[in-house]
This record gives C-alpha cells, sequence and structure tokens, in this order.
C-alpha cells in the first residue's frame, strides 16, 4: 500500500517532467529524517510553551506565532527516543498541513535536499520505535539515509490529538 | 470576450439575500397597514433588482419568480390593484420560494420546477383576475388611444450601460410612435462630454398597449430618469402644451431640470455609505491589530524601567503609540458590529405565521434594532431568540377568548427589545400572556425527581425551567416541545458569556432578560498565577475572591473539598492539579479562591495568586489544535507567551461529571 503510494507518486512525478522531489532534513538523535519541504512554513527557534492540560507527554504546549496559537510536538518523544535537553540549537519546523499550522521540535535542521526517485525506497518491515505507517519510504544520498516521513498523516493521526475526534456531542 | 461571471454571484446571493428581507418587511409593513408608498416602492425595487441579478447571472427560474412577483407589485404600485390579504399571502409565499431558490441555487442546485408551479400558479390567478377597482379602471386604461410618454434621462444614463435608443426601439414594437427629441440642452461640441446624455424625449405611442407594458421598458432607468406615462388625449385635443413640444420648443427645457432633482440623489448616497467586505478579511485586520496591541504592551513592559529624563522623547512615543494603537483597536472592532435589526428582521414573519397556526393575535414590537453587536455574536444568537420567542407565542400568549376573559385585549403583545447598557448588550423578550405558572413548573419539577424540597423564591422556581428534559407544554405541538428545550437555549446563551434571567408573574406576562457580551473576540478577564503559568478567568464568571481561612475549609473524605462561603459551602478545585500544573499545592490557607459562578452554581478555584485585571484578545485553540476541556480559548500575554482562557461553565460540568462518575 504504501509502496503502491510511492510508486505512484513517483510516477506522477515522473510525468511532471519532475522526477525529483524535495526534502527538507532533519536530526533526531543518530538518525536523519526527511519532510516534504512543501510543508514546511518556516524554521524557528524553540520558545518557551504554554501546557496543555491532560496532554500527551511528546505534546509541548502552544506557542504563539504571530499571534496564531500553534501546538508543538517534541517529535523525539513521539518517537521514543532518547530525551535531548533543549539548546541553541534547538530548532521548531513549523508546518502548514491541510488549514492548520503545528510546530515540531527537532535537533536541528540539517538540510534541503532533491531526491530524484531512484533515490527512494520503499520502507522495509522494521520492528522499530518509529510508527512505520508514517514512513513513506527510505531516502538514499550518498553513504547517508534519510527517513521519509509522512508529516500530515502523522500529525493527523488520532493519538497525536492534535485535532478533536470528538465528532458526537 | 469572456467574462467569468460566476465570481460575481456571491456577491448577487448576498443582494438577493437583503432584497429578500426588504421584500419580507415591506409586506409585513403593508399587511399592517404601517406602510407608505415608499415601502410598496423599495418592495418592487427589491424584487426588480433580483429579477435582473438573476437573469444576468444564469438563473432563469429564479427570474421568472421573481418576474410574476413584479407585476403584482407593479400593479399595487399604480394603483390598478389593492393588496390584501390574499395577495399578501401569495407575495410571501413567493418570495419564500425566491429564497429558498436562492439557496439552492447557492449549493450549485436548482429547485425542482414542480414546486414552483403553484406559487407560480396562485400568483397567476391573482394577476389573471383583477380586483373590482382594477377591473374599473381597466377598460379605460386599454381603451385609451394611447400613452404619451415623456422621458427625461439624467445625464449619467449612458454611464449605467443603458441605451435610450434600446428603449425607443422596444417601444415601437407596442404600437405607432410618434416621437420628439429634445436637442436644446446640446451643448456646443467642443463641450460636449460624450458619455453625458443631453436629449429627453416625448413619444406619443398610438395603440391598445397596457401602461404596465409600457412602464416594464423603462424599469431599468427608472432610476435615472423622470418618466411620465398618461393616456394619450382622444385623438389630438388642442392643449396648449402638447402644441409647444411638437416643435420642440425651448419651454420644456425647465421640466428636466426640476424633475429628476427630486427623487435620485438619496439612493446614490446609500449606495456609497457601505461597501461590502469579506469576513476573512476582517478577521485578518483584527488579527494584525491584536498583534499590534500585544507588541505595543510588551514594548511598555520593557521601556518600564527607562530613565523618564534621559528618554523622554522615546516615552512620549510610546505613550502615543499606546492611545493610537488602543483607538485603532476600537475602530477595528466597529468593524465587525453590526446592528441586532439583521437577526430581529425574520422574527415578524415568524410570530405572524405561528400565531396565524395557532389561532392568536399577536402584536410584535421591536425596539432599538439599532444597538449594535458583534456580528459572530447575531448570527449564533439567531437560535436561541427564534427559541424564545416561539415559546413566548405558543405558551405565554393565550387564546384571543382567554384573553377577553381575562380582560385583557384580543391580540398580545410581544415586545422585543436590544439596548446597551454597561458595556454589555441586554435583550429582552416581553410578553403579556399568561405568565409561568408557579404550581405546574413545581408539580413537573417534583414528577421529574429534580428537586428534594420546594425551592422558596420564584426565581428559583424559573430556574427549573432550565433543567434538561423539563418542559412546561403538556402536549407536544407542532411548534414546540420537540426535544429541544430551555436547557439548550441556556447552553447557547452561556457559550456566548451571555445570561438569561426571566422575571414572570401570573396573568400579567413573563420577560426574557438576555445580557450578552458586545464581543467574543475581547474578554475582560483576571489573570491569575498557579506555579509558573498564567490563567485568565473572565471576569463575568468570577464572583469574589478571598484568602481562605483554616475555619473555612471542610473536608470530605480527608482531603479539604468544600469551602464556606457567605454560608454555602462551594466545591473546592485547585487548578493545579486540574490543569496539571507542577508543583506542590501550597496549603490552602497561603493560596487564594476565586469563587466563580456558572449555569447557576458555584465552585471556588483555588490559584497562587490573582496578578490582575486585563482585557484579552481570544484566540482560537481549536483552529490549529482542538478543543481542550475546561478551556475557553487562549490569549497572548504582554510578554508574548500563551495563557489559557478558563471556561467557568466546563468547569463546573467537569465537576458534576466526576460526582455522578
Amino acid at each position: 500500500m504504501q509502496a503502491q503510494a510511492v510508486a505512484e507518486r513517483a510516477i506522477e512525478d515522473a510525468e511532471a517532467g519532475n522526477a525529483s522531489r524535495e526534502f527538507l532534513t532533519f536530526v533526531l538523535g543518530e538518525e536523519e529524517y526527511g519532510v516534504d519541504i512543501l510543508k514546511v512554513q518556516e524554521i524557528r527557534g524553540y520558545d518557551t510553551v504554554t501546557r496543555i492540560p491532560e496532554a500527551p507527554e511528546f505534546l509541548k504546549g502552544v506557542v504563539n506565532l504571530r499571534g496564531t496559537i500553534v501546538p508543538v510536538i517534541d517529535l523525539r518523544l513521539k518517537f521514543h527516543l532518547s530525551r535531548a535537553d533543549y539548546d541553541a540549537f534547538t530548532v521548531m519546523i513549523v508546518l502548514n498541513l491541510a488549514e492548520r499550522v503545528v510546530g515540531v521540535v527537532v535537533d536541528r535542521v540539517s538540510d534541503v535536499m532533491a531526491l530524484g526517485s531512484d533515490q527512494i525506497f520503499d520502507p522495509p518491515e522494521f520492528g522499530s520505535t518509529v510508527d512505520t505507517a508514517f514512513i513513506t519510504g527510505l531516502g538514499s544520498v550518498e553513504d547517508r539515509m534519510l527517513i521519509l516521513l509522512d508529516i500530515e498523516g502523522l500529525m493527523r493521526s488520532r493519538e497525536m490529538q492534535l485535532i478533536d475526534h470528538a465528532i458526537q456531542q | 470576450m469572456a467574462i467569468d461571471v460566476s465570481r460575481f454571484r456571491e456577491a448577487f446571493f448576498d443582494e438577493a439575500d437583503e432584497g429578500l428581507a426588504t421584500m419580507e418587511s415591506g409586506l409585513l409593513a403593508l399587511e399592517n397597514g404601517q406602510a407608505d408608498t415608499d415601502t410598496l416602492h423599495a418592495v418592487f425595487r427589491a424584487a426588480h433588482s433580483i429579477k435582473g441579478g438573476a437573469a444576468t447571472f444564469g438563473f432563469p427560474d429564479i427570474a421568472e419568480v421573481t418576474h410574476h412577483l413584479e407585476s403584482l407589485l407593479d400593479a399595487a404600485r399604480n394603483g390598478s390593484r389593492e393588496l390584501g390579504a390574499s395577495e399578501i399571502d401569495a407575495l410571501l409565499s413567493a418570495t419564500d420560494c425566491v429564497r429558498r431558490q436562492v439557496a439552492a441555487a447557492r449549493e450549485g442546485e436548482t429547485l425542482d420546477h414542480d414546486t414552483l408551479a403553484p406559487v407560480l400558479a396562485a400568483l397567476e390567478a391573482l394577476q389573471s383576475a383583477p380586483e373590482p377597482t382594477a377591473r374599473a379602471e381597466a377598460p379605460e386604461a386599454s381603451g385609451a388611444a394611447g400613452w404619451d410618454i415623456r422621458f427625461v434621462p439624467e445625464p449619467h444614463l449612458l454611464k449605467t450601460g443603458n441605451d435610450p435608443i434600446a428603449i425607443l426601439r422596444e417601444l415601437r414594437t407596442l404600437g405607432n410612435c410618434e416621437v420628439a427629441c429634445d436637442i436644446s440642452a446640446l451643448p456646443a461640441l467642443a463641450e460636449l462630454t460624450p458619455d453625458q446624455l443631453y436629449l429627453d424625449w416625448r413619444i406619443r405611442l398610438h395603440g391598445e398597449a397596457q401602461e404596465a407594458a409600457v412602464r416594464e421598458l423603462f424599469a431599468w432607468v427608472e432610476d435615472d430618469c423622470a418618466l411620465e406615462v398618461v393616456p394619450l388625449q382622444a385623438e389630438h385635443v388642442e392643449e396648449p402644451e402638447a402644441a409647444e413640444v411638437a416643435p420642440v420648443a425651448a419651454a420644456s427645457v425647465e421640466a428636466p431640470a426640476s424633475k429628476p432633482a427630486a427623487a435620485p440623489p438619496p439612493v446614490a448616497q446609500a449606495e456609497q455609505s457601505s461597501i461590502r467586505v469579506p469576513v476573512d478579511k476582517v478577521d485578518a485586520l483584527i488579527n494584525l491589530v491584536g498583534e499590534l496591541v500585544i507588541t505595543q504592551a510588551a514594548i511598555a513592559q520593557d521601556s518600564a524601567g527607562l530613565d523618564p529624563v534621559k528618554h523622554e522623547r522615546l516615552l512620549n512615543g510610546l505613550s502615543d503609540l499606546e492611545r493610537n494603537t488602543r483607538h485603532l483597536q476600537e475602530a477595528v472592532m466597529a468593524v465587525r458590529m453590526m446592528p441586532v435589526g439583521t437577526v430581529f428582521s425574520r422574527f415578524p414573519r415568524m410570530v405572524r405565521d405561528l400565531a396565524g397556526k395557532l389561532g392568536k393575535q399577536v402584536k410584535l414590537q421591536m425596539v432599538g434594532e439599532a444597538t449594535e453587536l458583534d456580528k459572530g455574536l447575531i448570527e449564533r444568537l439567531a437560535d436561541p431568540l427564534t427559541h424564545l420567542l416561539r415559546n413566548a407565542v405558543d405558551h405565554g400568549i393565550e387564546q384571543p377568548e382567554v384573553r377577553i376573559a381575562a380582560g385583557k385585549p384580543a391580540a398580545g403583545t410581544l415586545s422585543l427589545a436590544a439596548r446597551h447598557e454597561s458595556g454589555q448588550v441586554v435583550l429582552e423578550i416581553t410578553d403579556d400572556g399568561a405568565g409561568l405558572n408557579r404550581e405546574r413548573i413545581l408539580a413537573k419539577a417534583r414528577d421529574r425527581g429534580l428537586i428534594n424540597q420546594d425551592p422558596a423564591t420564584d426565581a428559583e422556581v424559573w430556574q427549573l425551567i432550565f433543567e434538561p428534559g423539563f418542559s412546561t407544554a403538556d402536549e407536544v405541538t407542532d411548534v414546540s416541545g420537540r426535544g429541544v428545550g430551555m436547557d439548550v437555549v441556556r447552553k447557547n446563551i452561556s457559550a456566548l458569556s451571555g445570561r438569561l434571567d426571566i422575571a414572570s408573574e401570573a396573568g400579567v406576562g413573563t420577560r426574557l432578560t438576555l445580557r450578552l457580551p458586545l464581543t467574543l473576540a475581547i474578554v475582560d478577564g483576571m489573570q491569575v498565577a498557579v506555579g509558573d503559568q498564567i490563567f485568565v478567568l473572565p471576569l463575568g464568571d468570577v464572583i469574589e475572591s478571598m484568602q481562605p481561612q483554616p475555619a473555612d475549609i471542610e473536608g470530605v473524605g480527608g482531603r479539604p473539598s468544600l469551602l464556606r462561603m457567605r454560608g454555602e459551602f462551594v466545591p473546592i478545585v485547585e487548578l493545579r492539579s486540574r490543569f496539571g500544573v507542577g508543583g506542590e499545592q501550597p496549603p490552602l490557607t497561603e493560596a487564594i479562591a476565586v469563587l466563580v459562578e456558572a449555569e447557576g452554581r458555584r465552585v471556588a478555584l483555588v490559584v497562587d495568586a490573582l496578578i490582575g485585571q486585563q482585557q484579552a484578545v481570544v484566540k482560537s485553540l481549536a483552529s490549529n489544535f482542538r478543543r481542550v476541556d475546561g478551556v475557553a480559548g487562549a490569549t497572548i500575554l504582554g510578554d508574548g507567551r500563551v495563557a489559557l482562557i478558563l471556561d467557568a461553565a466546563d468547569i463546573v460540568r467537569g465537576l458534576s461529571r466526576a460526582q455522578a462518575a
């Protein structure tokens, strides 16, 4: 299913005469991740957040982004990686996902990379602490490996508690 | 050249809605005999412009219905028929029909033609069977040998896209025309402005044409010209005036100068005095100003420590900035303000229909329609007000014979009043009906097990009707009692940070008083500190605050959980644990208890300290995040941090849920 999606996207890209996609890459611990650059609104330093009651630990709280209240997620905590101390290099990637704005805290942002469809591979079946449902593929750049995230799907998932799932009242 | 008209459609829909509202209120006024000829003209113009718009934007079915509407109205306008009850009924139902059509068109659908048929048939039947008054005039009118038409366009007529030649050409299809053109106003070639019209016409139309048909041709330009249509005197009567005109006399030039000056200017002014702006643009502006206010507050805070002597100019500038920012904020907020009349306007019709259905007589009075309120609030007020008015007509006002027996006039009076009062909007719904029945309410409450002992005061009894599942109606009627009770009304109103009070006296009537903040965008808040977090409590919910004394605290199950305040026991809610703020809860005797009230119940919120009162610009948490239990929204503090605005009603409800569990 995932593989199919990746393959379809690759075909679409090829048809559009645009074989490569651009990713913003960032580091969490020892791992390097990539998200679709088109989803990224801006990159900011980490501010103090206001905590939200009864929220999961990875939901750091909300910040004021020029007048808009934006929830902030610590991806390290979300992916159950070792806890990092926030320092001067800690940054927040502000993502624009389908009418919503969400901040994601990462260790540091490394690069913007264009990956051709030949550089993107299907994710293998692996038992990881990272929920593989939100990995769309693996990118290979020289000897580096990028974990490509379906960031929109991840943020929309029920367990993120970002969106009101209480439909019935 | 292809013009995409679809982007103008939204404007047409909005205008159609306005036009329909004008028509409805005008027709109701006509029915009540409160209207003058201006009202009739306004109704006609509204129908006419909807028809024109519908035809332009490709909604032929809307144009068809409005065309019939317009014909009937036109007949009334030129006095050839009276608007009686049956005509008003037909016109109102046609108005409803157009409203449904517009709503369907907005969704990109078309109303089934079958549903239009009865409305069209009713209109056509009225048109084809004129009233006696009309019949008396009709033969005379059609028997005239023709019409003497004087058509004096305004100089700007060409700029409206209308061409008098086209009208004259059309006129020729109605019969034989003698056209005389008055060119006396034509300036010398050098002074001529090509887009100005300097001509006027006198036309003798011979033939059997109806006056309405003639006027119809000029309908598009009626606001931009002076038009006289008089029956042609039997074959060239030697009227001195007629003789003058024939050779295009200079004397006739005076007529256009005096005529057109009278009517059109008010229309032009009304158009210029307002503009239509999408709400999101205004909201963006409000958001930006909110940002500016916050930035200004931050600068003020940072500059507080500066030496006033050394930095005199800077500090003066900052105080100017503060004043201007405040004024700007007020001005921008005022943009969102709309008169409550926009929501009131739907009620006369509703009350009329409802009273008719129930066989009651109700006079609806509305006062203070110009009172302004935030647009967001106004839209959400419609449902609760509808419900309250419906209740008043259904349960409050008695049948005419009951009223007469009670020595009251047969027609009940229902009044809906709005006014500003100390930073709030007060809406009052008063009826002179039967009033609330204390005994029946108590009996019902006992039945449902809502009370253990009888409340002492009337006010407490009236509060019972807000309990879920409570209905004073003995039976479910078509009108009310469909499961939506006063509890829903109160919930809706408290969601708007409003309050609803009842006063009632048996046999005299009932008064419902609804108090609302002017806007939901700004809240007067009290900032409280809990640990390193700051929360904002809406001032409207706060009753008082105190430092609890050891004797005031009562424990239940080993934990302090009740606070004695002014002789009553109030449940304690520690905000620290309720909102998961870190740190140890200091002993209650060192904390501050803030007594808040919502939905008629009180709780004491325990906080570390009170910071102060400040206006807070309310931001939505749900737009990028989700609703959080106990939180009404968020605001941004002077230092740029986010603070949560607490929702007292939610906290109270949460407490009773916890008790029930």
